[in-house]
């Protein structure tokens, strides 16, 4: 790693860090910082039980953005990709209209609906998607196949939450909330799913991070250097589609944050994928923490959907950045 | 032929006098929408199409439920209009199957994009957006001139205010003045103070969490819920069972003591619609104060005992 990155590294983490102080000193009622808290129990325990997971969960959820988003950009070898690109972003949409039009339908069918949950159904439902995408792209030896075959079922799924919100407008509102993002829910269940999911797929990531290099100049050129391009790409699919289903079905369908993540790191740093992945997981983490904290500071106490915020924050950040160099 | 002309003319003259004279009570209606675009119809019309839920029930409330002959797929109450042609949604409305069913008017919201197509068609509409107990009234009014039968109108308005008195003084003094958060959906969106909901709520003599500079539909932050601390919690079935596994709300007194009202989605249908239903949103809110107000008192009396094992248990310590 170069010492440009590492420098990187560090400066992500200290911003990450006065971040999270700040999401944990924010509140309901505005500016409510923990150590004014500790004095007053219930106050103690929103600290404890509300924003924590919440800044911990936003932080890992923009964080699996970043590092889906670098890894679809890398394998795809296209700078527009972004972790949705397989289908789960609508793979999901659907599980959570379908979950949330049963809960509606009786007692007895709402039974399995809560159990599963609608983050359950996210997750199923993303999983799905993706296994489709895989299965109507016949593997993954074929790029382009792959990213015909993600846009088609992407599209297709799409149209059946629409018309799943159309037949039961009282989704309509909660679909809205998922289409958006919250972060709202997330507790420390959520973390603690997310952070084994993040560290696994960051793993991965890593492992395949040389290949990425190779595949950079080609498949034919990377068999050539010894890279087993079929097996490496199965992995890193398994990789950014286990990233975006977990990260959607905590936090519902963040836009922008994996595909701006890894442009910022990009426009920051030359770099190969191996930091490349490293700082886009940062920085989708930094960038969807700050967007929540805002989101919840600006109109207190009401929210602002995240997904609005982080499209404003991470577009023209790029885009003054871009007109800079 | 030409000598028949006159004759034919005369005819129609007459007939014309005649229908002048013979229907007075048919005579032209005129009144205003909520965009203030006045409507004139030579006489009431007889053939309606409802696009709002809360029109086909102010229209069928009136009496008039014969002369619909379409409404939009939401439409669900009185029984009798699910047979009637569904013109799809407000905002996703068939304009064809409208303009095929010729009516007379249409009914619909202010904020549908069909408006200007439908008018452009030559098709005569009356845009109402029925929001608050008020509202319901004034709609009531308008579609009962437009009926051309005002005085059922000033009657169904007398009638649900009523109701709503008769349902909160049916709500018992230990559930009066509560702090009620009603949640409309899981993001979690509030029916705020200023809404339809909201206004019920504090007729029945309810205290909402939400206040009224919030809006009527507020996305909140769920941790302002949890610092409100409701008392009692409304919400839809689908939500209920999920309340007390969100980070934190365990510990709102509503969660603890389990004082929610879970409202079925035919129940959701009645509650959410400012119409003519009004008055039994307000019952089915009073029957569930009933309900909780009674297990509160049940639980007080056995209270007693509870206190003492409590003191027992803690005792090693």
């Amino acid at each position: 790693m170069s010492r440009q990155a590492w420098a990187w590294l560090c400066a992500l983490l200290a911003l990450t860090l006065v971040a999270m102080a700040l999401s944990v000193s924010v509140g309901s009622t505005g500016w409510s910082p923990p150590w004014v808290a500790a004095a007053d129990p219930v106050a103690w325990q929103i600290v404890a039980d509300i924003r924590a997971p919440r800044a911990m969960g936003a932080w890992l959820a923009g964080g699996l953005l970043g590092l889906a988003g670098a890894l679809a950009q890398g394998l795809f070898r296209n700078p527009l990709a972004d972790p949705y690109l397989l289908g789960s972003s609508s793979g999901a949409a659907l599980g959570v209209a379908v979950c949330l039009a049963w809960l509606g339908v009786g007692p007895a069918a709402a039974d399995w609906a809560v159990r599963l949950g609608v983050t359950g159904a996210a997750f199923v439902g993303s999983t799905l998607a993706v296994s489709l995408t895989l299965l109507l792209a016949r593997g993954v030896q074929h790029t382009l196949r792959l990213l015909l075959a993600g846009v088609v079922v992407g599209v297709v799924l799409g149209a059946f939450s629409a018309l799943t919100m159309l037949l039961v407008p009282d989704i309509l509102r909660a679909m809205q909330a998922f289409m958006l993002g919250t972060t709202g829910f997330i507790g420390w269940s959520g973390v603690a799913l997310m952070a084994p999911v993040a560290v696994l797929s960051l793993l991965l990531a890593l492992g395949g991070s040389r290949a990425l290099d190779a595949m950079s100049l080609g498949d034919a050129a990377a068999r050539s250097l010894g890279v087993s391009v079929g097996t490496v790409r199965l992995l890193l699919v398994a990789a950014l589609s286990a990233a975006t289903g977990t990260a959607v079905a905590q936090a519902g369908m963040i836009s922008f944050v994996g595909l701006v993540a890894p442009h910022l790191v990009r426009s920051a740093v030359r770099t190969t994928h191996g930091p490349l992945l490293v700082l886009s997981l940062l920085t989708g983490g930094l960038l969807l923490l700050v967007a929540d904290t805002l989101g919840r500071w600006l109109l207190a106490p009401q929210e602002l959907p995240v997904g609005v915020l982080t499209a404003v924050l991470g577009g023209s950040y790029l885009l003054w950045r871009m007109n800079r160099s | 032929m030409s000598r028949l002309m006159p004759r034919g003319w005369a005819a129609r003259v007459g007939l014309i006098c005649m229908m002048c004279w013979v229907l007075p009570a048919q005579a032209r209606v005129s009144v205003a929408d909520d965009r203030q675009v006045s409507l004139t119809l030579e006489a009431p019309p007889q053939r309606i199409v409802s696009l709002l839920p809360s029109l086909t029930e102010t229209v069928c409330e009136l009496g008039a439920c014969a002369r619909l002959v379409g409404t939009d797929r939401y439409s669900n109450h009185p029984a009798s209009v699910r047979s009637l042609p569904k013109t799809g949604g407000l905002d996703d409305a068939n304009i064809e199957l409208i303009v095929s069913l010729r009516p007379d008017v249409v009914l619909l919201g202010v904020s549908s994009r069909v408006i200007d197509r439908l008018e452009s068609l030559g098709i005569r509409v009356m845009a109402l957006e029925p929001r608050t107990h008020d509202d319901v009234r004034r709609v009531a009014a308008k579609v009962a001139t437009l009926l051309g039968q005002q005085a059922a109108g000033e009657r169904l308005a007398r009638r649900l205010d009523a109701e709503v008195d008769a349902a909160a003084a049916s709500v018992p003094a230990a559930a009066r003045g509560w702090r009620v958060y009603y949640e409309v959906d899981s993001a979690p969106y509030a029916a705020g103070t200023s809404s339809f909901i909201g206004h019920t709520l504090q007729r029945l003599g309810l205290v909402n969490v939400v206040p009224a500079s919030l809006g009527p539909f507020p996305r909140l932050n769920p941790e302002f819920v949890v610092r409100a601390d409701p008392a009692l919690i409304m919400v839809s079935a689908r939500s209920a069972t999920a309340l007390p596994d969100r980070p934190g709300w365990g510990r709102i007194q509503a969660v603890r003591e389990r004082r929610i009202c879970a409202f079925n989605a035919e129940q959701s249908d009645v509650l959410s619609r400012p119409g003519p239903r009004m008055g039994e949103a307000a019952r089915i809110m009073a029957a569930c104060l009933q309900e909780q107000a009674h297990k509160q008192a049940d639980m007080q009396t056995r209270k007693p005992a509870q206190a003492a094992s409590g003191v027992v248990k803690r005792g090693p310590h």
